[in-house]
């Protein structure tokens, strides 16, 4: 597929033009052949062309090459659904068809995604005349017929403090034959806030697209922005940005070990992850202030500084704080009554999770191999490898013990880079977007691999700002975690996944 | 089940001494704003300028207000200020009963007045209440989850979330209410039972917060529902002392302005 596609690294800014504008035909085969080879997509976005076309922008990651690679065509009415041969893209094709009314002809799942009003007055791809009147009712479910088979439908307002989602599955008493997510609650129109947004509420609005993810998204915003203005954050920025992202991580990877103890009854751990998770939070509220880590990541660096000293009792805290974690997780790991909760629930094979193209510990805990922090490392990570750790059960329990080993590493890593931070500025704001450019920002957010693909238009404004945030790889992965499991599994397995609702819906 | 026990005696005991002792924040937490227009220069508009979400109005003038109902708390607008007009305090005591209250103009403390006799007399011991998300983040969820574990307790004051309007006293958004959650929010209000509270948490639920002017969002629950809204906890997300401090004073179990603050022991100012 070489020729016909631009390679760039993860954050580079290129010309825009410089990615080959391809025949539908040919970008089509081309795509196909990448993801034949192995090829991840990444992203997979239109925008208009100023003429009745759209122009239709692929991203793949070469993994094994440390690279990525970018295509493009121009499309107008429908166009052949690759999803059949290739799910990867299945989600992406029907976001392409509610943003830009292209139609996917033949493709295999075709549902709306986020319920956006369509890109002109005409009724959408769905035949929709105004699409927010129809969440949930008028969404085409798949439904099972048979004698006593049954549905249960949950939401969107859940029993617990959880973000808004429909969930209809089709049963057979405990059995659940299939079950269906429908998503769009959240929607807050994310993406066309960012791409107008000042510099100043860019970051936060970052920040916002999902919460818990506060540093992960907010570090591929301002790669991105810094790829764009052609200048890398200081050293010891990079270095604090990878404590924040590291400290992120251990907090909903601990939060969630605790939550999974809550889910099967295993109180001990559930209260002890409570509060443990709290004190990687309070280490991210000494480092800016905020639990969750916001207002640290800026384009061009972070806007706090640590002490020699104040960085080396953090690490000792961290240090600490994953001591207890550590013990706490070894008692919920050796009890008979967790694991037979846990053990053979919720399975996704190997081969499923690579080609529904599954991120972060959902992808790893299937035994696929994929971190953005080792494939499309940048600093520290390129100098400071972080160890990839795979699990192969693919089921409840080989993402909890996935969880469990990567915020081992995630605690060593953070008090490693405190305990030398580099010299120099944490801070050099970067100059404004160059016009006419791409970037692409890949980071590993504790939930899988975070995308911020960013496009400056001819007076160097931002003309197009795409989200992938991991949940939108991997929501479908739940669903088809879900068949031929017991309806009582749910809310252990959809733990076990936590995803992101608002990440998803943006 | 030896190795179970001697866990949860290593963990000890993990519940906060506030209300009754002092709540512990980090030197570089950002609490209530305090703002000394005396200060502010005439003309300047730094402050406004570095604001991600427009919480700041008279700006160069003695009428510099600053609305902790739109603030991020992210502190923008104290580096920003050439002349020191502008100071967040750590003071975590934010939640108000009205909007007007959480516009703020000098250095006084916002305390959120208790309910009337009555409702007081109905909901001081034990209130339920029922959490809808509407598009919020997962910031303000994950600490409203925060405020019921094991350290903050809320249910030690008769305060729980419950999974059904229907056996709720009140409803707790969180959010801008987006478009499509706009339906079902307002469903969960109905069925809510009167007499019922609606507690605003989070910039984006009090008013759009960052995502105010999105066309898909309606800037909070009081914009989006136009219902009155009880109890106004701000914060981006509010901590979860913060929350608990709001709803507390709320039901008149915390009184008084004694401010109880400690240090975490961490990082220095």
């Amino acid at each position: 597929m070489e020729p016909g596609v631009l390679r760039l690294r993860s954050a580079e800014a290129v010309p825009a033009p410089a990615v080959p504008l391809l025949a539908l035909e040919a970008f089509q085969g081309a795509l196909a052949e990448g993801l034949a080879a192995g090829l991840r997509v990444v992203a997979y976005f239109g925008e208009p062309d100023g003429g009745e076309s759209v122009r239709i922008t692929a991203v793949l990651a070469d993994d094994a090459a440390r690279e990525l690679v970018a295509l493009s065509t121009a499309a107008r009415g429908p166009v052949p659904s690759l999803s059949a041969a290739h799910p990867a893209l299945q989600l992406f094709e029907r976001e392409l068809a509610e943003q830009h009314g292209l139609v996917p002809e033949g493709h295999p799942w075709m549902k709306p995604v986020r319920f956006e009003p369509g890109p002109s007055d005409r009724p959408d791809a769905w035949g929709r005349p105004r699409p927010l009147e129809t969440i949930p009712g008028g969404y085409p479910f798949y439904a099972v017929e048979g004698e006593e088979v049954h549905e249960v439908a949950v939401g969107p307002v859940h029993a617990g403090i959880i973000e808004p989602g429909h969930f209809r599955f089709q049963c057979h008493g405990e059995e659940v034959f299939h079950l269906e997510i429908v998503l769009g609650y959240q929607h807050r129109g994310a993406e066309a806030l960012l791409a107008a947004a000042s510099s100043r509420r860019g970051a936060a609005l970052a920040e916002s697209l999902a919460g818990d993810t506060a540093v992960g998204h907010a570090l591929a915003h301002a790669r991105a922005l810094e790829g764009l203005g052609g200048i890398a954050a200081p050293p010891r920025a990079a270095a604090l940005r990878a404590v924040a992202l590291e400290l992120e991580r251990l907090a909903n990877h601990v939060g969630d070990l605790g939550a999974l103890a809550g889910d099967v009854g295993f109180l001990p751990t559930a209260s002890a992850c409570g509060a443990l998770r709290a004190e990687y939070l309070n280490a991210l509220a000494e480092l800016c202030g905020n639990r969750f880590g916001r207002g640290l990541v800026v384009p061009g660096g972070v806007r706090y500084d640590l002490t020699e000293d104040a960085a080396a009792r953090l690490a000792e805290r961290i240090e600490g704080a994953w001591r207890r974690t550590a013990a706490s997780a070894r008692v919920f790991f050796r009890a008979a009554s967790v694991r037979n909760r846990t053990d053979g629930t919720g399975v996704v094979s190997r081969e499923l999770a690579r080609q529904l193209g599954l991120v972060g510990p959902a992808a790893r805990a299937s035994g696929v191999a994929v971190d953005a922090r080792t494939s499309h490392p940048f600093p520290p990570y390129g100098g400071t490898p972080i160890t990839l750790v795979t699990q192969g059960g693919g089921d409840v329990s080989a993402r909890a013990r996935l969880r469990r080993d990567e915020a081992e590493r995630s605690a060593a890593f953070a008090a490693g880079q405190l305990r030398r931070l580099p010299g120099g500025p944490v801070l050099s704001p970067p100059p404004p977007p160059r016009p006419g450019r791409l970037a692409v920002s890949l980071v590993e957010g504790w939930r899988g691999e975070i995308c911020h693909a960013v496009r400056t238009g001819p007076d160097g404004r931002v003309a197009r700002y795409k989200v992938v945030d991991p949940s939108f790889h991997n929501w479908m992965g739940l669903q088809l975690a879900m068949r031929g499991g017991q309806v009582s599994d749910f809310p252990l397995v959809n733990k076990s996944f936590n995803l992101s609702y608002a990440g998803h819906d943006l | 089940m030896i190795g179970i026990l001697l866990d949860r005696l290593r963990l000890g005991r993990q519940t906060i001494a506030y209300p009754k002792g002092p709540a512990r924040f980090p030197a570089r937490f950002h609490g209530r704003p305090a703002l000394h227009r005396e200060r502010c220069r005439e003309g300047c508009t730094e402050c406004a300028d570095a604001c991600p979400t427009e919480a700041i109005s008279g700006m160069g003038s003695p009428r510099l207000t600053l609305d902790m109902g739109a603030c991020l708390f992210c502190a923008r607008c104290q580096d920003a200020c050439p002349e020191g007009a502008i100071a967040f305090t750590r003071d975590y005591r934010l939640a108000a009963r009205t909007r007007e209250e959480l516009r703020v103009s000098g250095d006084e403390a916002v305390l959120a007045r208790a309910l009337d006799a009555r409702l007081t007399r109905l909901f001081g011991r034990s209130l339920r209440l029922r959490q809808v998300s509407a598009a919020g983040c997962n910031g303000c969820e994950a600490e409203l989850n925060a405020a019921g574990n094991v350290q903050f307790d809320l249910a030690r004051f008769g305060v729980q979330f419950v999974a059904s309007p229907r056996h709720a006293d009140g409803m707790v958004v969180t959010g801008p209410v987006s478009e499509n959650m706009r339906a079902a929010l307002r469903a969960t209000w109905e069925a809510t039972p009167a007499p019922r509270l609606v507690v605003a948490v989070g910039a984006c639920a009090i008013s759009g917060g960052i995502f105010a002017g999105s066309s898909a969002c309606h800037g909070g629950v009081a914009a989006a529902l136009g219902v009155p809204v009880d109890l106004f906890i701000p914060g981006c997300p509010p901590h979860p002392v913060t929350i608990l401090d709001g709803l507390l004073r709320m039901l008149g179990r915390v009184e008084g302005d004694r401010l109880q603050l400690a240090e975490t022991g961490g990082v220095p100012r």
